[in-house]
C-alpha cells in the first residue's frame, strides 16, 4: 500500500467523522460529497475504473443533489 | 456519557476490522492481504479466463474473432452476459425506488422555483455543457463493452446533465415521454431475454454474432443491453430529480 492511498484513507475517515459531528446538515452533505470524490481517486488507484465512474456520477453528483433538494424541501415544510 | 459509549463502540469496531484485515487467509475468518490473493483458486479466475476467449489462445485486440463473449471489458461481460439476470434485478430495484419517490413526492405539477437567482453567464454556460454531458453519457454506455463504464454510470451522467438544466432554469420540467421511455426500455430488456430463451435456449443468452474483439459492433447483445439499461437508468434518475423539484397544486 503506497503512501498516497493511505493519506486519502485518513482524510476520508476524517471527513466522515466531521460529517457526523457537524451541526449544520448542509455541511454534512458537502463533507459526504467530498468523501465520495476522494473514494473515486482510491478506486482508480486500486484499478477499478468502472466503479470509479459510477461512484463519481452517482456518489458525488446525483446523491449530493438529491440530498440538497430534500434539504430545501424540509426547510420549506418548516416555514409553512 | 453517550459520546464516550459511542466512541468505545467505534474503537471496538476499529480493532475488530483491523484484526480481521490483518489476519492471514489461512485462518478461517481471515481476509487475504491486498495483492496476495491466489486468483487461480477463486471463482473469478474462471470468469477472467472465459470472459473474452473460451480456449487458452492469445487474444489480440482487433484481430481475434468469434471469442466467447467478444467483449474487451471483462467487467461488462460478467455484468451483462454471465450475470445478466442479476442486472435485470438491479434495474428492477432502481425502478421500484423511482416509483416510490414518485408515489411520495410526485403528483405535483407545479415547478418549485430556485431560491437563488442565477447569473446569465451560468445559465448560458449550462446550456452548452448539459448537451455535452448527455453525449458523454451516451458514449459511456455505447462503448461499455470496450472501455470502462456501462449502462448505470452512463444513465447517471445523462441525469446529471438534466439536473444541470433544471437547476439553472426555473421553468424547465421533464417531458412526459420520459416515463414512456423508461417503461419501454424495461420491457425491451425482458424481450431481449425472451428472444435469447427462444433462440439459444436460455434466458438472456447471447444470440448475436460476437464479432472481432475491440470493434464497436462486437460482443453480441452486450452493447444492445447496455444501451437499453443506459436509457432506462437515465430516464429513471431524471424522473427522480423531476419529482424532487415539483410540488402539489395546479400547473403553474
Amino acid at each position: 500500500m503506497n503512501v498516497f492511498s493511505f493519506i486519502i484513507g485518513v482524510v476520508m475517515v476524517g471527513l466522515a467523522i466531521f460529517a457526523i459531528e457537524t451541526k449544520k446538515l448542509l455541511t454534512s452533505v458537502i463533507m459526504l460529497s467530498a468523501m465520495s470524490l476522494l473514494s473515486v481517486i482510491l478506486f482508480v488507484i486500486m484499478k477499478a475504473p468502472d466503479v470509479a465512474i459510477t461512484e463519481a456520477s452517482v456518489g458525488a453528483g446525483l446523491t449530493t443533489a438529491i440530498f440538497l433538494l430534500s434539504l430545501r424541501k424540509l426547510k420549506r415544510a418548516d416555514v409553512e | 456519557m453517550k459520546r464516550m459509549i459511542s466512541a468505545l463502540i467505534a474503537l471496538l469496531f476499529f480493532f475488530m476490522i483491523v484484526t480481521v484485515l490483518n489476519s492471514d487467509s489461512s485462518d478461517s475468518m481471515g481476509i487475504p492481504r491486498y495483492g496476495e490473493v491466489k486468483l487461480s483458486e477463486r471463482v473469478s479466475a474462471k470468469y477472467i479466463e472465459k470472459s473474452v476467449n473460451g480456449n487458452e489462445d492469445e487474444i489480440n485486440f482487433g484481430i481475434t474473432a468469434d471469442a466467447e463473449t467478444g467483449s474487451a471489458n471483462m467487467v461488462t461481460s460478467i455484468v451483462v452476459n454471465y450475470r445478466s439476470f442479476d442486472t435485470l434485478g438491479e434495474v428492477t430495484v432502481l425502478f421500484i425506488s423511482a416509483t416510490g419517490v414518485g408515489l411520495i413526492l410526485g403528483g405535483g405539477r407545479k415547478r418549485v422555483g430556485s431560491a437563488i437567482s442565477v447569473s446569465p453567464v451560468v445559465k448560458i454556460a449550462s446550456r452548452v455543457i448539459a448537451p455535452l454531458l448527455m453525449v458523454l453519457g451516451i458514449y459511456v454506455f455505447v462503448h461499455g463493452h470496450l472501455t470502462p463504464g456501462g449502462g448505470f454510470p452512463g444513465g447517471a451522467i445523462i441525469a446529471a446533465g438534466f439536473l444541470l438544466l433544471v437547476a439553472v432554469d426555473d421553468e424547465k420540467r421533464a417531458s412526459k415521454g420520459l416515463k414512456i421511455l423508461e417503461g419501454t426500455m424495461g420491457l425491451l430488456y425482458v424481450l431481449i431475454g425472451i428472444a435469447g430463451l427462444l433462440i439459444s435456449g436460455s434466458f438472456l443468452k447471447n444470440f448475436l454474432p460476437t464479432g472481432v474483439v475491440g470493434e464497436l459492433f462486437s460482443a453480441g447483445i452486450i452493447p444492445v443491453v447496455y444501451s437499453v439499461i443506459g436509457l432506462k437508468v437515465g430516464a429513471e434518475l431524471s424522473g427522480i430529480v423531476d419529482d424532487f423539484i415539483s410540488e402539489g397544486g395546479d400547473e403553474a
